[in-house]
């Protein structure tokens, strides 16, 4: 009997002491398709990681206009930049409040001191907190941002100064990235503290439109719209959930079926179905990615421009991306989609001609053709879902011409790592655009300094490398277009790569859903988005 | 009894180190690392390569970092994961219930249904009933996981409307994890309409997962029924005049039951290798889902404690059957 007193009591308190509670008022759940590593987007490099965490908690002093490679003002009002392109002067949102969560109450507004200690992580390895958390920040290394930031000065407590070792015209872009979300200072102390700076990674303070409230990994992401967020009308919900779904077929079942409203990537054989649905709509975007077949310059006979040629103009590039992109692609011509400014749009692709192809061959000195490698990503990429498809249909065009290619693959980071290695002769790769700035493209996967990087093809021409090399360190857009559209003149002359297509993306949603923007970042945000 | 639970716990010793050696040898003989495969196509700096690789320990010889791996492991520490910095064993812990919840159901079902068709098959042995029952169960032996659960996602959540798609409740009920069992936790919240929620969810995981079992459970119940129903006692029964279903259900069920429960006990290492299937299907936060994504990413830590963990659940489920052999029949307890 008192054992069962006993148990009784112990129920009750648990009781007391636990609690389900049904969602009220707007709720959005979406189906997303991983579970992120951590809520500090600094130490990450994936989408998954950034719609958790940078995309709801946090902001940025620059922000991207939602749906757009456009930016904008975020947590800095407006911004000066001296004569010499390498002084910041940023001027900050006044009355910005952070989070009040069980774990942390803001005793004080968002200010200078905030962003100092922003990107005082991100540049300082010796900062105490920095020690603290063992982290590393991967995605401002490659962007530069550790060696190019000299100083962050406090001006005023709603004035910034950043001081650059040398001019970055993308710098502005760069701060817009997820990696640049704005920490609060005064949280961070009360983490170093009480010995708990790792909590930054678990439990997020931002000022951004979501608060965290709650995670379950693999399951669940809970956040609660912020009542008091500074940018009125971008928060419409009272509650956002994520709805970790990782098998693309169930994330559409549960679309559907109406367990979430919104859902990520799509398979491009639900397209058609998703379409035909009238409780769902699917709107698209060109997407702001590319992918390419690279060719090592540094191996023979593709050190010849002619060689290049000849295989860039026997791809089927039509016939790729109906089978490959199941037509949910756009053919590209330049090393950049057509939305990127700077977009030469004079320049046109070599038409497809065997003949002429095999006459360039017998040019180079190579009538009988020849055998090279053609590796093949082991993964799908957001620029390219299926390689290994898209390696089978440019092998065969090659065959056409005389050009044995034999398919290679090989793990992912080791794929990566061989190819940087320049052991590849020609290899299937792509891009995201990270930051909206042509450079981006053209400096990052082209450019001299990328020959041990991004730059596959190990291509380094001096006259493209003057152009981009000028084009960074102005400030005028209408200069820099002019010498990116110079650069994509001389990039089509000697086909360093073939740009084979632009994958679109789709975002499938419920038709209730309303003001959702489809970013070009492949970024899922959730500001200003409603419910019907 | 004591030196029978020595022996046992000799072989136990061994069994461990040479999974943690092979947990360890497997991750790291797959290419790539944990920071290449975060990077993906991102240009690394040689200089960051070469810190987060020290900070991580990845930089130290292959056999030293397997010593401090067991020495830690033997410590309970089973390291931080490299993409959360979470303790392998916090996540484990959180993760697990979600795998043991899910388990038990598949495992109840399994029996009940493997019991009772094998049953049916061994009684009418040679109908039609005999065969279809062994047809169906040798079929759900042979059952891709990944197909048959989406079919049934597809026939009774979205056609139908009868079942939930994924997930271990609606997610608009916010229920506070307390055992991380979730029809417990819904049922200390008082709150029944979220336990009917739970158990909903639960429905099509657990048959994707108890397929398998189930057909196995179904074909070991056949074969030992009919031997039991050939042996003399049966026939005395019968001679009696007792009634069928008694004869069945009392008289040769009882007896027939010990290889089944045998194979009930094996099927734990199955149901945990269909785990990591059915919870990727099914969106189940468990541990199989978790220990994919950690060999997709590289997780060194992650994947040798999960599989440190799991082998040693293993192994505890295995010597306890063993013990449990012993207390029931004495000869296996003798013999050497």
């Amino acid at each position: 009997m008192k054992q069962m007193k006993a148990g009784i009591v112990l129920a009750s308190v648990l009781a007391l002491a636990t609690g389900a509670s049904l969602a009220a008022g707007k709720t959005l759940i979406y189906c997303s398709e991983g579970s992120p590593a951590g809520f500090d987007p600094a130490r990450y490099t994936t989408g998954t990681d950034f719609d958790a965490s940078a995309e709801t908690i946090y902001n940025r002093l620059v922000e991207f206009v939602p749906g757009s490679t456009q930016i904008r003002p975020g947590l800095a009002d407006k911004w000066d930049v001296s004569a010499d392109g390498r002084t910041y002067t940023f001027y900050l949102h006044k009355g910005v409040k952070f989070h009040t969560t069980p774990y942390f109450k803001p005793t004080r507004d968002f200010n200078a001191d905030d962003v100092i200690f922003t990107f005082a992580r991100l540049t300082d390895k010796n900062l105490p907190f920095n020690k603290a958390t063992n982290a590393t920040y991967p995605y401002a290394s490659d962007m530069g941002m550790d060696s190019n930031i000299a100083k962050v000065e406090k001006i005023d407590p709603y004035t910034v100064k950043i001081s650059l070792n040398k001019v970055d015209a993308a710098f502005l872009q760069n701060i817009a990235m997820s990696f640049a979300s704005v920490m609060s200072a005064e949280y961070a102390d009360q983490l170093m503290k009480t010995g708990k700076a790792d909590q930054i990674n678990t439990q997020p303070i931002g000022t951004g439109p979501f608060i965290f409230q709650a995670y379950q990994k693999d399951s669940v992401i809970r956040y609660n719209g912020n009542t008091e967020y500074w940018r009125k009308g971008d928060v419409r919900l009272d509650k956002l959930i994520f709805a970790i779904t990782t098998d693309p077929s169930v994330r559409y079942q549960k679309l559907q079926k109406g367990e979430c409203q919104i859902m990520s990537y799509p398979r491009p054989a639900d397209l058609k179905a998703m379409q035909a649905n009238p409780a769902l709509k699917v709107p698209s975007q060109a997407g702001f990615n590319l992918g390419y077949v690279s060719y090592n310059v540094t191996h023979k006979p593709l050190d010849k421009v002619e060689v290049r040629q000849a295989l860039d103009m026997a791809i089927n590039k039509k016939a790729i991306i109906d089978a490959v992109y199941q037509g949910a692609g756009q053919l590209a011509t330049n090393p950049m989609p057509p939305t990127q400014w700077s977009y030469n749009k004079t320049l046109k692709d070599a038409p497809l001609d065997v003949n002429k192809a095999k006459a360039l061959l017998a040019k180079a000195g190579l009538p009988n053709g020849f055998e090279i490698t053609l590796w093949a990503m082991p993964v799908q990429r957001p620029y390219n879902p299926n390689a290994k498809l898209m390696a089978e249909m440019i092998q065969n065009d090659w065959a056409k011409i005389g050009v044995k290619a034999k398919i290679v693959t090989y793990e992912w980071g080791e794929y990566i790592k061989r190819a940087r290695a320049g052991e590849d002769d020609a290899m299937l790769i792509g891009w995201n655009g990270d930051n909206g700035d042509p450079d981006n493209w053209l400096g990052t996967l082209l450019g001299c300094e990328a020959v041990d990087g991004n730059n596959y093809g190990k291509w380094c021409q001096k006259d493209f490398n003057d152009l981009i090399v000028k084009a960074r360190s102005l400030p005028n857009q209408a200069e820099r277009t002019k010498l990116y559209e110079q650069a994509q003149v001389i990039f089509k002359r000697d086909v360093p790569y073939t740009p084979v297509a632009h994958s679109t993306v789709y975002q499938p949603m419920r038709k209730e859903v309303d003001g959702f923007k489809i970013s070009p970042f492949a970024l899922n945000a959730f500001y200003g988005v409603g419910l019907k | 009894m004591i030196r029978f639970l020595l022996r046992r716990i000799g072989v136990v010793i061994p069994t461990f180190l040479s999974i943690t050696l092979l947990a360890f040898s497997l991750i790291h003989l797959i290419p790539g690392d944990p920071i290449l495969v975060m990077m993906g196509e991102r240009h690394i700096d040689p200089e960051f390569y070469k810190l987060a690789m020290q900070k991580l320990g990845l930089d130290q010889p292959l056999y030293l970092q397997y010593w401090h791996y067991l020495v830690h492991a033997l410590h309970g520490d089973l390291g931080l994961s490299v993409r959360s910095q979470v303790p392998v064993m916090q996540e484990f812990l959180t993760l697990f219930p979600a795998t043991v919840e899910l388990s038990i159901c598949a495992m109840i079902f399994a029996t009940v249904v493997g019991l009772g068709a094998g049953i049916i098959a061994a009684v009418k042995r040679g109908t039609v009933a005999d065969h279809g029952v062994m047809g169906v169960a040798l079929a759900g032996y042979s059952m891709p996981i990944f197909w048959w659960g989406l079919i049934l996602i597809m026939v009774f959540s979205v056609q139908l409307g009868i079942t939930p798609v994924s997930g271990r409740i609606d997610l608009l009920y916010d229920v506070t994890p307390v055992t991380g069992l979730m029809l417990i936790d819904t049922l200390l919240a008082h709150d029944m309409d979220a336990f009917r929620s739970a158990l909903s969810h639960l429905i099509l995981p657990s048959i994707v997962l108890g397929t398998i079992p189930m057909a196995v459970i179904a074909r070991m119940t056949r074969s030992s029924m009919l031997e039991v129903l050939r042996e003399d006692y049966i026939r005395t029964a019968r001679a009696k005049g007792l009634s069928m279903t008694r004869i069945v259900l009392v008289h040769a069920l009882r007896n027939a039951l010990m290889p089944v429960i045998t194979v009930i006990g094996l099927q734990v290492g199955t149901l945990l290798a269909g785990a990591v299937l059915t919870e990727t299907i099914f969106s189940w936060p468990g541990v199989g889902s978790w220990l994919i994504n950690a060999i997709g990413a590289r997780d060194y830590p992650v994947v040798q404690g999960g599989i440190l963990l799991i082998a040693t659940l293993i192994i505890f489920v295995n010597l306890l059957v063993d013990v449990l052999y012993g207390v029931i029949n004495p000869r296996i307890r003798h013999a050497r």
